[in-house]
């Protein structure tokens, strides 16, 4: 396996956010500041990596049939774990991302890798791959957020880098603003990884 | 590897199923007893940073003498008296408003002895980054200090009040305005004890 | 007058999708031809309003008496998974031609991340029982509401010249933010 390879396609080329277009709902909504897409990011590749290593652990044990409650159940624990401890440790962060930590249960990103991947895989590659795809969906999620908060706000990371008085683009970092950069982002790597493979 | 795999029998899928939520519950429970105690601090922190911005010094306990007041009006307000040598200073009011845009807001307003307001802190909101999200910037919340409100007309310009409101933030604005003002209410109503 | 307003506010001025983004994946997926998304309005509709009134009646009579709080979100996916597997097998029994009409969309549901957001948020919001379901409702038909707008609009955009690059989600995308806008003129309906 070759780990600049692996990092690759979670970062470019199956980017989950940019490229396979999942997990859209967080995207969105948490990445009007560039700090809460990286927050939501690092909570997901938590969940991701976690849930990634036990299902591909339990891959000889489960049934068939009921594979898919009992992804859900690994996942849903995971996200527990996450609130918790993103309540008691980082509180100003949890309130911000608010509803959306419980929401990553139902972020397709995970069921999607438990089902493509780890249910089909080693522990390791599995841990590789969550792995690799937590960083794709942060840095999506990241780029975004100094997007909106660069146009809407004038700053990066809460750095103010116009002048004070300065007029920004608000819209930017109310909802139609989220909606609009994302769609021009992903139409400018659409555009970018096709002219890579002509 | 698929050979490997567990054949779907009724007992396997009732068996597994089980074993996987009962483990997943015991993992919870624990981060849960871990957790639990840092949790309660955040609030606990939270509330005693805010007293000590908006209440005047004190060497009493607030936090202990802390009361509610009866009227259904002032449901969920509390009130945080502030002695300095058993003399009261101030009373810190918990208040809020559900009029934001992005849920409720909830301050801490500190008011003196004579019922002037004397700092406002803003413990909870989620109002629009960039927009309604400024209530928390001395800027704006700033301007209700030293006032009194029996005088200073708690509303914003637009309805008719002294408030200058957060510029494409009328909603928020206004909801601020209106747990201050609750706020003060509820002072009157029973408050200085 | 209470419950209106909140019906109102949960349709248009707080619109699940254009506003909150929650049940983004269905509103992008769902949404290229009208008749479609008709039937996922009304699946999303049913399933809404049975998930926020199992899992509110779940949460303060299990949950809470057992002060196992931290379990909610467990609980409620597992909770809604069921549930959509049983208004499956129900509607097939029952009434075969609905079954026809809203079958296929029931198990892309659970995914609705709408759905356990909103079972959540009425939780977090102290709502009452029937808050509770006039709200999931709202919101319910909101989405709906927004699928039908967003479906009617793409069918048209199938016969427009687009950029090769801006082709598919990126000006759906563009299409939805210029909605949200729109929407965001409801925001002085009510208060």
């Amino acid at each position: 396996m070759n780990l600049f390879k692996e990092l690759y396609r979670g970062l470019i080329k199956e980017n989950p956010t940019l490229v396979l277009l999942l997990g859209m709902c967080p995207t969105l909504a948490v990445s009007n500041q560039a700090i809460n897409g990286i927050g939501m990011g690092i909570a997901a590749t938590f969940v991701l990596v976690g849930s990634n290593v036990v299902i591909s652990l339990l891959k000889n044990v489960t049934p068939d049939k009921v594979r898919i409650p009992i992804f859900i159940v690994v996942i849903a624990c995971f996200v527990t774990i996450v609130d918790l401890s993103m309540n008691a440790y980082t509180p100003d962060l949890h309130a911000t991302l608010g509803i959306f930590i419980p929401l990553i249960v139902v972020n397709c990103i995970i069921l999607g890798r438990a089902e493509a991947y780890a249910s089909k895989n080693g522990v390791l590659a599995s841990l590789v791959d969550g792995i690799v795809m937590g960083i794709g969906f942060t840095c999506g999620l990241t780029v975004l957020g100094c997007i909106r908060e660069l146009l809407g706000n004038g700053s990066i990371f809460g750095h103010r880098l116009v002048a004070e008085n300065a007029s920004t683009i608000l819209v930017f970092i109310l909802p139609p603003g989220a909606f609009i950069a994302l769609g021009y982002l992903i139409a400018v790597v659409n555009r970018s990884l096709k002219k890579k493979t002509s | 590897m698929a050979d490997k795999k567990l054949p779907s029998t009724f007992a396997n899928m009732v068996i597994v199923l089980t074993l996987v939520s009962v483990i997943s519950a015991l993992a919870l429970a624990f981060t849960y007893s871990v957790t639990k105690d840092a949790i309660a601090q955040v609030g606990v922190k939270r509330t005693l940073k805010a007293l000590q911005d908006v209440l005047p010094e004190f060497n009493n306990d607030p936090v202990k003498e802390k009361y509610t007041l009866e009227d259904p009006e002032f449901k969920d307000i509390e009130l945080y008296p502030a002695r300095k040598d058993d003399q009261l200073v101030g009373t810190a009011v918990q208040t809020f408003s559900d009029n934001g845009f992005g849920g409720r807001i909830v301050l801490m307003v500190g008011f003196d002895a004579v019922a002037r307001i004397r700092n406002i802190s803003v413990l909870n909101q989620t109002e629009t980054p960039g927009l309604g999200n400024k209530m928390t910037e001395p800027k704006f919340k700033d301007q209700f200090n030293g006032k009194d409100p029996s005088a200073f007309k708690m509303k914003v310009r637009k309805d008719g009040g002294e408030v200058d409101a957060i510029s494409a933030a009328t909603i928020s604005s206004r909801a601020f305005c209106d747990a201050a003002d609750r706020a003060y209410r509820a002072l009157l109503n029973g408050g200085r004890k | 007058m209470e419950y209106l307003s909140l019906i109102i506010g949960a349709v248009l001025v707080n619109n699940v999708v254009l506003v909150q983004f929650l049940g983004i994946c269905p509103f992008l997926g769902v949404s290229t031809k009208v008749q479609t998304a008709m039937g996922m309005a009304i699946a999303v509709v049913f399933v809404m309003a049975l998930a926020t009134t199992v899992t509110f009646l779940l949460h303060y009579n299990v949950l809470v008496p057992l002060k196992i709080e931290f379990l909610q979100t467990l609980l409620f996916i597992l909770v809604i998974a069921a549930l959509v597997q049983m208004v499956e097998l129900i509607l097939k029994k029952v009434s075969q031609p609905l079954y026809q009409a809203l079958g296929v969309y029931l198990p892309l549901i659970t995914t609705n991340c709408a759905i356990l957001g909103i079972a959540v948020l009425v939780i977090r919001k102290n709502f009452t029982l029937l808050q509770s379901v006039a709200y999931a409702v709202g919101i319910a038909v909101g989405f709906g509401f927004a699928l039908l707008l967003f479906a009617g609009i793409r069918e048209r955009m199938e016969l427009y010249d687009i950029p090769e690059a801006m082709k598919g989600a990126p000006i759906a995308l563009v299409t939805a933010g210029l909605m949200s806008l729109a929407f965001m003129g409801f925001a002085g309906m009510i208060k």
